[in-house]
């Protein structure tokens, strides 16, 4: 084979490639537009008003995962099964993004960390990597500390709207979340620079409660709002 | 209420080490989140220490790899050809056995997620089986010829018994792992080099044929490389400049041999070149 065969052979398999990441980026961007809408609806909960009828924004958001499900199961069939992690930079972003918007309606439901295959379940992807188009840990990771940030705006929200209980629920899952991380040994990579915000989000989310503490307001559910800081 | 105010006092203390003892007793241990981030640890810690060991035989590979390629700039005749060559394939077939160890370390894997950990090394690897091979044949090595070298059947004996001892359940006793189509460019884009260098050194030793194999080849590659252009990724572009640098050296080389080539005698070209080799060699080693 002569050297501009085989270039012309490399050229082919390039420009192929190149299709393949333009497919993607197409449903990629569909999955990004879904999941701004998602946000949207659940930013409902930091308004005043939005506080009575979680239920309700949950049962919307879960709705619009049924549209994720469509995007990623397309998503699937755009690129070979074995090749996940060759184009996984393309949706890293969006995939940690759904995994944060899954895991703040779980626990806006449940009060609970969703667990990944829970997660997986909600966006309609496999658990484990040999199955297919699965959910990578570190993403799982880093969109539960997404989760975290919320929640401690959550929790200056909430008692703008005079629940004060909720700070301390907050506080005890964030808590409990800061220890199953210390658990990590975590790379110098992405996922740990987002785990070092992690603390100022415990550290605001004790700042409230301090707060509703001295002025004896965690104990009883009425009195002034706008106590927050 | 004064246990939760506790728990912001300790917090203070997260940064010394002796925090931790008093804050362990607050968590429950055996909560779901605390053991599926136990398992979580597990999983993190094995793909890090499996990625650790890839960038370990990376390394191993590159070196040996650099090794082998300065062994072949040592061909200065045709005596010693054959001999240096023998002992190149020797070398190769020892870095062969180290990415043979990369193929087990990522049997069951996807390849790209470790990628980035062994690229360097196949790189250099590519680099130097087709100076070998360019050496042989004159010639391009194509990427199905790499490949279909990195095909591992297990031959010894005494490694045989270990797999099917330890795993019966995977019964396929070969590995093989793939060269991706850009490693292998970023490699035969570092070939280049190698060649401009064996171009310069052939005509310090007399050879006047060499260098116009060379010039017509590296001009072939030049050629081939400018037909991707930019739909490869980035850093095939940016080894475009270096590749038509080292064009433009053998090039230059090929001109002053035509030209002063019929004036001066045989035994003084050697004379004429031997500065020019120094000063390519000092922008060699800046780059």
């Amino acid at each position: 084979m002569s050297v501009s065969q085989m270039f012309i052979a490399l050229q082919g398999v390039l420009t192929a490639d190149q299709e393949i990441r333009e497919e993607i980026r197409k449903v990629v961007q569909a999955l990004e537009q879904t999941a701004r809408e998602i946000l949207t609806v659940l930013q409902g909960v930091h308004q005043s008003s939005g506080f009575q009828d979680i239920p309700k924004k949950c049962q919307k958001a879960r709705e619009h995962f049924n549209t994720v499900k469509i995007h990623l199961a397309s998503l699937k069939t755009k690129f070979p099964a074995d090749q996940y992690y060759r184009f996984h930079e393309h949706w890293r972003f969006v995939l940690q993004r759904l995994v944060f918007l899954a895991a703040f309606v779980v626990y806006l439901e449940t009060e609970t960390l969703v667990i990944r295959e829970a997660v997986t379940e909600i966006l309609g992807i496999e658990a484990e990597r040999e199955k297919g188009f699965h959910l990578d840990i570190e993403d799982y990771l880093s969109g539960v500390l997404t989760l975290a940030s919320e929640l401690s705006r959550l929790a200056v929200n909430s008692v703008t709207a005079g629940d004060y209980c909720r700070p301390l629920r907050i506080s005890a899952f964030i808590n409990e979340l800061d220890s199953g991380f210390r658990l990590l040994n975590l790379k110098n990579d992405s996922l740990r620079k987002r785990y070092d915000g992690l603390k100022y989000d415990v550290k605001k989310i004790e700042e409230v409660v301090y707060d509703l503490s001295i002025r004896g307001l965690s104990k009883t559910a009425t009195g002034g709002a706008g106590e927050e800081k | 209420m004064s246990n939760k105010e506790g728990g912001f006092r300790k917090r203070k203390h997260d940064s010394f080490p002796h925090g931790h003892k008093e804050e362990n007793d607050s968590i429950n241990f055996s909560s779901s989140i605390m053991t599926s981030f136990k398992m979580f640890q597990l999983e993190l810690d094995t793909r890090h220490d499996k990625y650790e060991r890839l960038v370990k035989l990376s390394r191993d590979i590159t070196i040996e790899s650099k090794r082998t390629i300065f062994l072949l700039h040592r061909i200065t005749s045709t005596s010693n050809v054959e001999e240096i060559l023998a002992e190149s394939e020797v070398k190769l077939d020892l870095v062969r056995q180290k990415i043979k160890q990369v193929a087990q370390e990522l049997m069951g894997e996807d390849m790209h997620q470790y990628h980035r950990a062994i690229s360097p090394g196949l790189q250099e690897y590519v680099e130097a089986v087709s100076f070998q091979y360019f050496i042989k044949t004159r010639s391009l090595i194509s990427l199905e010829d790499i490949n279909r070298q990195l095909i591992f059947k297990e031959v010894n004996k005494e490694e045989e018994r270990k797999p099917s001892s330890d795993s019966p359940n995977n019964q396929n006793d070969t590995w093989n792992i793939k060269v991706t189509p850009v490693d292998y460019l970023l490699g035969v884009a570092d070939l280049t080099g190698e060649l401009m260098r064996m171009c310069i050194n052939s005509v310090g030793n007399g050879d006047i044929d060499t260098p116009f194999e060379l010039s017509q080849f590296l001009c072939q590659i030049y050629d081939g490389f400018s037909y991707i252009g930019n739909t490869g990724p980035y850093e095939v572009s940016k080894k475009l400049y270096t590749l038509k640098q080292s064009l433009a050296k053998v090039e230059n080389a090929c001109y002053t041999l035509k030209v002063r080539g019929s004036e001066i005698p045989k035994h003084m070209l050697a004379d004429l070149f031997s500065s020019k080799t120094e000063i390519i060699d000092q922008e060699d080693g800046l780059s």
